[in-house]
């Protein structure tokens, strides 16, 4: 067990390593002087100097990469040019809103899309198997900032329903913010839904040709315990952990969610910050998310390890 | 074509999906609207008419007009030109790079695998489209610029794949049989390597330009594709966006339009999937 969590993060360290040089790099794309890019259209001579010195641009690249990274090891993201905020109390701000609409989006997704994975496995090449099939490519196949638009289009404007726009945070007012995120929330889940049940539909139909479940038939439980208990226990196991995979999904799927329901989170901060051509953030939110990302699917083996007892061997 | 058993057997198999075909007539339709859309569109896509400012479909515009009076039929025919393009250009980039590396990573093993790799799961740990937009932003906002984004960010899945078709031939006796008969590395990974992997190949460019073409529009949408005024389904929304109470017609068909092309690759790749490997069904 721990040999393999040692190997894993021993595989995971270059990894990050790799995306740090990636997000440092990417300041290498843009045509010409950084120092006069980054200093917008006033062009101050001052602020192009300050920006020189605090990017050290008259280093070579590996020294100025040692001072990026120096600073990030120490959680110096950096700061942003716009409003000389440090980048990681931006991404502090922002991300518990995007957290709060990727969680109800994750159950959201795991409520369409579980039961689906089920009744399409059971009945396997039913009408049930193909309309389940349809909701997962629905899924999978919709612009989710159009779903958003046309959400708003029936529930704000027709229905009058719900907002078509702006955040309330829950703990101003819970029934507000619920109303404020259910739309957001669904067109994110809607995306994720498809995927997770074509896991689970596969794990299910899987475990559902081993010899226990012919047991527990024979035995003569109800069909619905053989199904819900014996069978689903053991595959929702990939499914759970293939799901939290999704995350990278959830996020860039934040993006498009927030700028459509103007929701100030983690997506909008980073597209805002690509139009304030405010790069520091940038960098600092495609970071965020890397790690994240990577500590999630360590989680996620982690997790898929405990488990499955015959990985142990 | 030597092999054209598998092939043909095949397409047979597709044939008779006919969710499959009915996916491939659409995304012909698209690429007919694409190649002919001097020809298709009824008027000019850019000509703002200040007379027919967000007017509902009629018999003159059948889908309407947008905020500046430019026929929104129009737009969303020669729209098609920019999502196609995105979705070819893009997965081709990311085979260009992909395959080349994922074979050299399978084949030669050791620390040029373990580096391919490293990197491979950097880029994966970007999530796809935030990396796009980290990408597009720092190239700088046009449809050509997208296009590289969304390449490089689709890149490593074909590095994956391939590498790992790679591992599953390598040993098979007939890869054997050809180094011990002196072929060059490069031949072995040309004749005998990559054929074996261009059933899984296909399938995946074909699932990845839907990915693509969304990426595409959502780049658009956001403003780092296709720039004003030049037609986009993606910008076409995001003006729709601010108008979706006065003119609700200006999000339908471009959206439609957005769907109906990933939807149509999406069936195509699943059914290609199933036509190629009948053993994953």
């Amino acid at each position: 067990m721990l040999d393999f969590l040692l190997r894993r993060l021993a595989q995971v360290l270059p990894t990050l390593l790799f995306v740090s040089m990636l997000i440092f790099g990417l300041q290498q794309l843009l045509p010409g002087d950084p120092a006069r890019i980054l200093a917008g259209e006033e062009q101050d001579p001052a602020v192009i100097a300050h920006l020189r010195e605090r990017l050290h641009l008259d280093e070579p690249l590996p020294v100025r990469y040692a001072y990026w990274m120096g600073g990030v090891l120490r959680g110096d993201l950096g700061e942003s040019l716009r409003t000389q905020q440090p980048v990681l109390d931006l991404v502090r701000q922002k991300l518990p809103v995007t957290l709060q609409l990727a969680a109800m989006a994750f159950v959201i997704a795991l409520a369409i899309g579980i039961p689906a994975g089920i009744v399409a496995a059971v009945g396997r090449g039913t009408w049930w198997d193909s309309l389940a099939n349809a909701v997962a490519l629905w899924g999978i196949s919709t612009p989710n900032f159009w779903l958003g638009i046309l959400m708003i289009l029936l529930f704000s404007v027709q229905l009058g329903w719900l907002p078509a726009s702006g955040y309330v945070s829950p703990f101003e007012d819970l029934k507000a913010s619920l109303a404020s995120t259910i739309m957001p929330a669904f067109v994110l889940g809607n995306a994720i839904a498809g995927v997770l049940m074509r896991h689970t539909r596969s794990a299910m139909l899987q475990v559902l040709s081993a010899d226990y479940i012919a047991t527990a038939r024979s035995k003569g439980l109800y069909e619905r315990t053989v199904i819900l208990k014996h069978a689903l226990r053991n595959a929702l196991t990939p499914v759970i952990t293939l799901g939290a995979l999704e995350l990278g999904t959830l996020l860039s799927g934040a993006v498009l969610t927030e700028q459509v329901f103007s929701i100030p989170g983690f997506g909008k901060l980073i597209v805002d910050a690509v139009f304030n051509r405010d790069y520091a953030v940038v960098q600092g939110v495609v970071l965020v998310t890397a790690t994240a990302y990577v500590a999630l699917s360590l989680l996620a083996d982690r997790a898929y390890f405990a488990a499955n007892p015959k990985l142990r061997v | 074509m030597r092999d054209a058993g598998p092939w043909h057997q095949a397409w047979r198999r597709l044939r008779r999906r006919r969710s499959a075909m009915l996916a491939l007539a659409v995304v012909a339709v698209f690429v007919a609207l694409a190649l002919l859309a001097p020809w298709l569109s009824p008027q000019d896509p850019i000509a703002t008419s200040w007379s027919a400012i967000r007017k509902p479909p009629s018999a003159a515009h059948w889908f309407g007009t947008d905020e500046i009076g430019r026929d929104v039929l129009s737009r969303v025919v020669w729209g098609s030109r920019a999502s196609l393009l995105a979705g070819l250009v893009s997965v081709s980039i990311a085979l260009l790079l992909g395959v080349p590396l994922g074979l050299l990573a399978g084949l030669l093993g050791g620390g040029v695998d373990a580096f391919i790799s490293r990197l491979t799961d950097a880029f994966l740990a970007c999530p796809f489209l935030i990396l796009a937009i980290a990408l597009a932003a720092f190239l700088g906002p046009s449809l050509s610029n997208a296009m590289v984004a969304i390449g490089i960010s689709a890149t490593p899945i074909f590095v994956r794949l391939t590498r790992a078709q790679v591992l599953n031939v390598k040993v098979e006796a007939y890869v054997e049989a050809a180094r011990a008969l002196g072929n060059p590395p490069w031949r072995i990974a040309w004749r005998h390597v990559l054929p074996n992997a261009t059933a899984p190949l296909i399938v995946q460019a074909t699932l990845a330009v839907a990915g693509a073409v969304i990426a595409e529009a959502s780049l658009s949408f956001l403003g780092l594709g296709q720039q004003p005024p030049a037609p986009s389904w993606g910008s076409m929304l995001n003006a729709a966006k601010n108008y979706i109470d006065q003119a609700p017609w200006m999000a339908v068909w471009p959206g439609l339009a957005i769907f109906g092309l990933v939807l149509s690759f999406n069936l195509l790749g699943d059914g290609l999937r199933d036509a190629l490997d009948p053993r994953q069904r």
